[in-house]
């Protein structure tokens, strides 16, 4: 299995294909990717240059542009796409109907993967995007267990792609509006999901609120650690009793479930986190990276110490378990 | 301007669906209604015996019927009906994922609010698949839904006018998980809720309702000053999306409108009069927030 990790700048690029990396993706600097965050991601010559280094390397990079086009601005998706391909980009991760049928149309031969943003969770979707748009992979939503994995990569005739660590959506990908229904900010249009322009932290009496546009997310007494206020990891009221309704903080680890994951036909392994530091991004690697030369070796991989870099230490293994659901 | 009834998007008892839709045939002046499931195929089996009576009765009363889909498809079951929903032809089909879309195939169809059309392009791809009608997702502002309106061509472009916004989809069940149970032992919770189950901030401030596997706003959208901007940039289509309050009477309140008979602050007043599950907003269309109410002119 391919180790597909994420490369939120160009020295995160290096560190990734140090690491281990067998690709990296990343996206250009504004809201055609969906981690449109502050400070990171490539203009179009950092975008050569670590194209580039990744090559030299035996890497490849793989180029996100998986937000949904903005009515009217279109082009700013289409020049996205031509950059990515001037700049060598190995393959483009798109989302949009409308983009895959002008990329398809423009560069007929470039390798294009279906994002995680489009959820295509049967068969028969993904089967659409291969016939229609000529999709050479699609990255799996995280709704799926691992029986279900292994019916679909048995199914289409692309490869198949899921997500092996990191940040969980709760929601389907890229149908999930909760953030502009508190901010006015999404995922799908922005490439944001809870942006840090509308968090506010407020001590209160002893507690520290913790809001996002406005509404309070989680309430923190004094003595428990702050988190990032994330929508879908807040702390709600449902029939008078406070819950985390939508999912614990925690992160996805499927480090455990990686010979599951192989024998269900998966083709690559993604780490989530552009926006992670380098630290996150050489432990997980590394990690991964170990895991899968053990696989490929007949050798059962071994756990590993992955618990500082999940949310509130704790992990999770998703909807890979039918009982997550 | 054209009304569409949504599908009912709550799980609410077989007898009640039943006499809600009789009444919708009777006495709702509404062009196109859209039946079935959308949120969750563990509901579908309850409605099996009645939802044919329900389509004729409301065809007998002048209404244009289409067959909902599942929003979130993942077993093979849940394929399969979709396929044989699509595969059916006589009845026009409301596709809520590229499951259904694939699905259809190239015969007519509709497009409802679960699948993404952000942009002009998405909806020539859609509309040279053969969709006649394409309801857009809740967060468009304005701007955008206008650039897509203006290349529309001969595809409706609907807009949701009332009702909660739903906001997503999951794998979990959020019902299940509030009442303790698993998804596949909920015991049916979500019967409890006609509008969804409130979710609200620590603070006590409503926030989001839980329906289910599906999420959506706590506050109810409600579009009447807006309507005749929406009408101006090419929207052809309000979605009115069912609540427990007598919904005969919104959608009578919305045809008053669109026939010109009162205006948009007349409308807001008529709709605020009813049982509505919680606050008016409006913020999306305005480049908002979604749960921002705003009085301002749509354009300013």
């Amino acid at each position: 299995m391919e180790l597909v990790c994420p490369a939120g700048t160009p020295s995160a690029l290096r560190t990734a294909v140090d690491a281990g990396a067998d690709a990296v993706y990343c996206g250009f600097r504004d809201e055609t990717n969906a981690r449109n965050f502050p400070g990171l991601n490539f203009d179009a010559g950092e975008m050569c240059e670590g194209i580039s280094y990744a090559h030299k390397h035996g890497a490849k990079v793989l180029v996100a542009i998986n937000t949904f086009a903005r009515a009217g601005a279109t082009d700013v998706w289409h020049r996205a796409v031509e950059a990515a391909v001037a700049a060598g980009a190995d393959a483009l991760i798109l989302a949009d109907l409308g983009l895959l049928a002008w990329a398809r149309r423009a560069f007929p031969e470039q390798r294009l993967h279906l994002s995680v943003q489009a959820a295509a969770a049967t068969p028969l979707a993904i089967q659409f995007y291969v016939e229609r748009f000529g999709v050479k992979r699609v990255v799996l939503p995280r709704v799926l267990t691992v029986t279900e994995i292994a019916a679909i990569s048995a199914a289409v005739g692309c490869e198949t792609e899921v997500f092996a660590f990191g940040g969980l959506c709760v929601m389907a990908e890229g149908r999930c509006l909760m953030s502009s229904y508190a901010t006015g900010q999404s995922p799908n249009m922005h490439g944001v999901c809870s942006p840090a322009a509308h968090v506010q932290y407020r001590q209160e009496g002893t507690e520290l609120a913790a809001r996002l546009g406005g509404f309070v997310i989680d309430r923190y007494p004094a003595g428990r650690p702050a988190a990032y206020p994330t929508l879908c990891k807040g702390r709600f009221k449902v029939s008078g009793r406070a819950m985390h309704i939508f999912e614990d903080p925690t992160s996805l680890n499927a480090l455990a479930l990686l010979p599951d994951l192989q024998k269900a036909g998966v083709k690559a392994l993604k780490i989530e986190g552009r926006q992670r530091g380098k630290a996150y991004l050489a432990a997980t690697v590394t990690a991964f990276r170990a895991a899968l030369d053990a696989l490929a070796a007949g050798r059962e991989p071994s756990a590993s110490a992955l618990a500082a870099f999940t949310e509130g230490g704790r992990e999770t293994a998703g909807a890979y378990r039918k009982t997550w659901r | 301007m054209k009304l569409t009834l949504g599908p009912v998007l709550f799980n609410w008892p077989t007898p009640i669906w039943t006499d809600f839709y009789a009444r919708i045939a009777d006495e709702a002046p509404v062009e196109r209604v859209v039946v079935g499931e959308v949120v969750c195929s563990k509901r579908s089996p309850f409605r099996t015996d009645v939802i044919a009576g329900v389509v004729e009765r409301l065809e007998r009363g002048g209404k244009e019927v289409a067959l909902a889909t599942l929003a979130l498809p993942t077993l093979k079951r849940e394929v399969a009906e979709i396929v044989e929903t699509a595969e059916g032809g006589a009845r026009l089909v409301e596709v809520n994922d590229v499951t259904a879309l694939a699905a259809m195939a190239g015969r007519p169809h509709v497009v409802g609010p679960f699948l993404n059309v952000y942009n002009e392009d998405t909806l020539g791809e859609l509309a040279a698949l053969g969709a006649s009608a394409v309801c857009l997702p809740p967060e468009l502002p304005l701007g955008s839904i206008a650039a897509i309106a203006a290349r529309r061509g001969n595809t409706d472009i609907e807009v949701l006018a009332f009702g909660r916004a739903p906001l997503a989809v999951s794998a979990r069940c959020y019902h299940a998980r509030a009442h303790g149970l698993s998804k596949d032992s909920c015991r049916y919770v979500c019967e409890l809720d006609p509008d969804g189950l409130l979710v609200e901030t620590l603070d006590g401030e409503a926030f989001l309702a839980v329906n289910g596997i599906e999420t959506l706003a706590a506050g109810v959208s409600v579009l009447g000053p807006e309507v005749a901007d929406l009408a101006r940039v090419g929207v052809t289509r309000l979605r009115l999306s069912p609540h427990s309050c007598d919904m005969v009477a919104v959608i009578e309140t919305y045809r008053d409108l669109a026939d010109g008979r009162i205006d948009g602050a007349q409308l807001i007043a008529r709709v605020a009069a009813q049982a509505l599950p919680g606050a008016i907003v409006n913020g999306y269309v305005h480049g908002q927030a979604g749960a921002q109410r705003t009085l301002d002119a749509v354009w300013a």
